[in-house]
């Protein structure tokens, strides 16, 4: 199964330049170890609530492309989510969500995707105008550059395993993220 | 229906004077001419969520992004929200411009609204939420305009409170 560091190092060059929002625990270490940017999210805590941000950030920044990445654990929180992004359809909103089918960064409690909730489906029923599955760090790539050419409004679930890093330290305070974060998002106005 | 539109119209305004863009709303009766009036203004974006908490996530992505937004919801949805209020906008500083209509309190004959009435100031209070009772029309454009002013300069959420008084006419 694909490990989500090496879907995550497939679509950097994506993620480089646009604004990100990514949920807590392996998904942040992961891309901050990867190469933090001064464009990058951490949501720390609030789980559920990063597609929600981005949805915000993609309401009032239309000319920019956001990207959420989610986890199945945090999806599920928030399921309510997709309806609301589907309803408003931003066309520069792309939500990707990684399942591990676990709450991994808590204990590895297994989620309801393990048994057999699915998310790409929910997505669909919400009436998100594109959904797709990626199984391999190619085929992700493949989606989220589609993703990002057709201009639509797209969940892309990502199954990954339920594999962490070692540590989820990252040497950034919570508010030196949160305040450079919004300038340089205020440097792209 | 006795929600009163002249004051609907007051707070609206209000909200226009303190440049929001974005109102986020779960709807409910005593909020149903504010919504409609930010569904017809073609210079706001209205987001319905199905969860106050939502907006909390709302709120917080339209700041970071430089624009000013507001929350429209009922005080059990003030309380369905409160993890992200305490665990994303507390603790990454970001203000909240909160108005929440009083629901089971002076005067409320709807016996199912009562238990959320009686808690919401305490909770406020417990959540150091700084809260002004909005009761005076006279008071809206004023009382809105500085809930803004020290959100934005504390980083904190605020609260005001849509009173029965303010909002229902009977």
């Amino acid at each position: 199964m694909m490990l989500r560091e090496d879907a995550l190092r497939a679509i950097y060059p994506h993620l480089e330049e646009r604004i990100v929002v990514t949920i807590m625990g392996a998904v942040a270490a992961e891309l901050y170890t990867l190469g933090h940017r001064h464009n990058f999210f951490y949501l720390e805590h609030a789980m559920g609530m990063a597609s929600s941000m981005g949805l915000g950030i993609a309401l009032a920044m239309p000319q920019e492309k956001v990207i959420v990445l989610d986890g199945d654990g945090s999806l599920l929180m928030n399921l309510g989510t997709l309806s609301t992004m589907a309803r408003y359809k931003p066309r520069n909103l792309l939500h990707i969500v990684f399942d591990n089918e676990s709450l991994l960064s808590v204990g590895g409690f297994p989620t309801a995707t393990s048994t057999g909730t699915d998310l790409a489906g929910i997505a669909r029923a919400s009436g998100i105008p594109q959904v797709m599955e990626a199984e391999t760090p190619e085929s992700l790539n493949a989606a989220v550059a589609q993703a990002l050419e057709s201009n639509m409004l797209t969940t892309i679930v990502a199954k990954v395993a339920a594999i962490g890093p070692k540590t989820f330290h990252m040497d950034l305070p919570l508010l030196e993220n949160r305040f450079q974060f919004k300038r340089s998002l205020e440097a792209r106005k | 229906m006795p929600v009163s539109v002249t004051n609907s119209r007051l707070i609206y305004e209000a909200l226009k004077a303190c440049d929001i863009k974005i109102v986020s709303a779960l709807p409910e009766t005593w909020l149903v001419h504010l919504l409609r009036m930010a569904d017809e203004d073609p210079d706001m974006t209205l987001v319905r969520v199905a969860k106050e908490e939502e907006s909390v996530g709302i709120s917080a992505g339209a700041h970071l992004a430089g624009v000013n937004s507001a929350m429209l919801m009922q005080n059990h949805g003030f309380l369905a929200a409160i993890n992200p209020i305490v665990s994303l906008a507390m603790l990454y500083k970001i203000p909240l411009l909160m108005l929440i209509s009083q629901r089971g309190h002076w005067g409320e004959k709807d016996p199912w609204q009562t238990q959320g009435g009686l808690v919401t100031e305490p909770i406020l209070r417990a959540l150091n939420i700084p809260t002004w009772h909005l009761t005076n029309p006279a008071d809206v454009p004023r009382r809105i305009k500085d809930a803004q002013t020290l959100a934005l300069a504390s980083h904190h959420p605020v609260a005001v409170l849509l009173t029965r008084e303010l909002m229902w006419e009977d």
